[in-house]
């Protein structure tokens, strides 16, 4: 799960980490007022959004007075924010960070995160700051420094002071990134973090350091513990479709094509919409009915798919391990009877009693298409879309 | 002969639920030696007539018992990984899916060391054709022979299992490593048992999206392993920076591409199969004389 830039600095606060001033506004007003109660020279007026590259795309503006300070944030309000990470659609700009502006000379870059090759966790630091860091360690890796923690262990001091004196900072700085970094690190920990990223990290020219933007992400299956962080969930930021998804438990991902795919295992559907392709045509979405799936969550994966209006054929390709065919084909049966289901439907049932799922559909007296094998299941898909255009 | 579980590995179940007692079941009916399940304050009774025990250790003393499957909820699974550990089994298998990353990453670093090897978690299990099953794959659709099989994936290991076996085509073990971030059997770890066993005779692997560790496998199969492999890459036409159901499935920052593993799978002499539906064709094709 993603949060804002506001909530994730109002988290590293609570773990000690220094921030600048910042208030959340939503109109024009709010805005000035915020950037009057600042009262600092410079105000930095921040597009609250999920996506990186907010600058460049015209979401981040400086303003010299409160009055600019409205101006601006009656610009970048309302607007809808095209980034490299937003996609073509963008996304509307709903509120506003307005924070103290800051003199700064050095930015850096450190972020907490698993590296899956060792199995530990691994803090980076950059003297790049400010960048795209992908971009960093794929021209100048040397540029990046990495430590590795174990996990039972924890981040050891010696480790933070490698990586201070490694970004050249004096010994009176390395003393506050210390104390900066451990706060990054208890929160990662405690919270259960997939990433947190600062970047930039500032030095001022006064030789304070803190971050100056950041980025946090958390582990969908830890939120059970973490309420605090479950209700920094903004739904205005999620594509509809995968939102309602979530609701249902169902792993979804919009595609481009117009074959809608129901399965059950996320290697098996990744490898449906392959088959797909291989097959001549091209999958409309990406759909884990998961472990538990049953008539239910088979009738509401339907109604999923057929929000999507580009949808001209539906493969169901289930092979039941835990998940047992029979229930499947009774929510194929049930969804494709109440649901009405107009575009032509090819199911696919294969291991756990797949023989009783396939006598259900067929006494259905529904037009199903059933399939054998996936080979057979992908091309009559691709077929049948094809034959409805 | 097999990896991981054979005819005479005794199992304990850790998490005798709905799902665990369902899946206990169907492996006693496979022929699997199930002997005894941990129900923390029901020790002493009998439940579908496996008898119940309060502890991993307890169980492991009245039993016997070298291996055991983990239906643990999420909450729980790593205190019961450790438990199985910490009672020296040889094989912990955990079925669990949904457990947070720092809990797995902070047991697997504490298993370093341990006798107990690990397999998963958010796996379908192992499976040696005819003699063990654990876990939850179908066992019917397995057949007795000497192709071993390593997946990443579930429900995508029945279908290369299914492939093969509609071709005549026998495994020697079936594995299912688990999609997770922090899994215990890496596909290196499979690899290497199954150029170790004498029975299997080729090996059908199956990656996906996300991570590196099917350019590890590679590095490792040019360098170590003797025998053909066939495999696949799920995710060929995945989009960047979505997650592809299971928690490691995403392309991120450039890398976990399927087009780079296949190249890397490729270079170290690995025969890919670009459609789904050919994996036991391809194997058939590398390795004539299989079937039977």
């Amino acid at each position: 799960m993603n949060v804002h830039e506001f909530q994730a600095k109002a988290l590293l606060r609570q773990y000690g980490v220094a921030v600048p001033e910042g208030r959340l506004a939503t109109t024009p007003a709010e805005a000035e007022d915020a950037a009057r109660a600042l009262g600092a020279k410079v105000a930095v007026v921040k597009a609250q959004v999920h996506a990186g590259g907010r600058g460049k795309g015209g979401g981040i503006k400086l303003a010299k007075s409160p009055a600019e300070a409205r101006e601006v944030a009656s610009q970048i309000l309302g607007m809808t924010l095209r980034t490299h990470q937003t996609g073509p659609d963008g996304k509307l700009v709903r509120k506003v960070y307005v924070e103290a502006g800051s003199e700064i000379a050095r930015e850096l870059y450190v972020a907490v995160l698993l590296d899956r090759a060792v199995e530990k966790f691994a803090v980076i630091a950059s003297t790049e700051g400010g960048m795209d860091i992908e971009e960093v360690a794929a021209k100048t890796p040397e540029r990046i420094l990495t430590v590795h923690v174990d996990p039972n262990v924890g981040l050891q001091a010696f480790q933070a002071r490698q990586l201070g004196f490694g970004l050249g900072l004096d010994g009176r700085q390395v003393a506050k990134f210390e104390t900066l970094l451990q706060g990054l690190y208890r929160l990662y920990v405690e919270k259960d973090a997939t990433l947190a990223e600062v970047n930039p990290l500032v030095v001022t020219k006064s030789g304070e350091i803190f971050a100056l933007d950041c980025k946090l992400n958390f582990d969908d299956n830890a939120l059970w513990r973490h309420p605090d962080v479950a209700a920094l969930h903004d739904p205005d930021e999620e594509e509809e479709r995968e939102r309602v998804a979530k609701e249902l438990d169902l792993a979804y991902v919009g595609l481009d094509g117009d074959i809608g795919c129901m399965v059950n295992g996320a290697g098996l559907a990744m490898a449906t919409l392959d088959m797909i392709q291989v097959c001549g045509g091209s999958p409309a979405n990406f759909l884990d009915a998961g472990g538990g799936a049953d008539k239910e969550k088979v009738k509401e994966a339907f109604k999923l798919i057929l929000r999507d209006p580009k949808v001209k054929a539906i493969l169901v390709n289930i092979f039941g391990g835990i998940v047992r065919c029979d229930l499947i084909a009774e929510g194929v049966v049930a969804a494709a009877a109440d649901l009405g289901v107009k575009v032509p439907l090819v199911v696919r049932l294969q291991g756990t009693n797949a023989t009783q799922g396939r006598e259900i559909l067929e006494k259905s007296g529904l037009d199903i298409t059933p399939a054998e094998t996936l080979r057979e299941a992908g091309s009559k898909a691709v077929a049948a879309a094809k034959g409805a255009h | 002969m097999s990896i991981l579980c054979d005819r005479n590995t005794k199992l304990l179940v850790q998490g005798f639920g709905k799902m665990g007692q369902f899946h206990a079941k169907l492996s006693i009916e496979y022929g699997t030696k199930v002997v005894g399940a941990v129900a923390p304050g029901k020790g002493g009774t009998r439940v579908e007539g496996v008898p119940l025990f309060d502890t991993v250790r307890e169980a492991k003393q009245a039993t016997g018992a070298n291996a055991s499957v983990i239906f643990v909820p999420p909450p729980g699974a790593a205190d019961a990984i450790l438990e199985a550990a910490d009672a020296d089994l040889d094989l912990a298998v955990c079925i669990t899916e949904g457990i947070p990353v720092i809990d797995m990453a902070r047991a697997r670093a504490a298993l370093r060391g341990s006798k107990t090897r690990l397999l998963g978690p958010n796996c379908p299990g192992v499976v040696t054709p005819g003699q063990c099953r654990i876990g939850i794959m179908p066992a019917q659709i397995t057949r007795p022979g000497s192709v071993g099989v390593v997946s990443r994936s579930g429900t995508l290991t029945y279908e290369a299992v299914d492939q093969l076996s509609r071709l005549g085509i026998g495994q020697s073990s079936c594995v299912g490593i688990g999609g997770d971030p922090v899994i215990g059997t890496h596909f290196v770890d499979a690899l290497a048992l199954f150029e170790a066993d004498p029975e299997t005779k080729a090996v059908v692997m199956i990656g996906e999206i996300g991570g590196s560790a099917e350019e590890t496998a590679a590095e490792f199969i040019r360098k170590h392993v003797t025998k053909p492999v066939v495999a696949f890459i799920a995710g060929q036409n995945a989009p960047a920076g979505k997650r592809m159901g299971h928690a490691g499935a995403i392309i991120a920052g450039g890398k976990g591409r399927a087009s780079d593993k296949i190249a890397a799978l490729e270079r170290a002499g690995v025969a890919v199969s670009i459609s789904p539906a050919e994996m036991g064709e391809t194997l058939a094709k590398r390795v004539p004389g299989l079937s039977g």
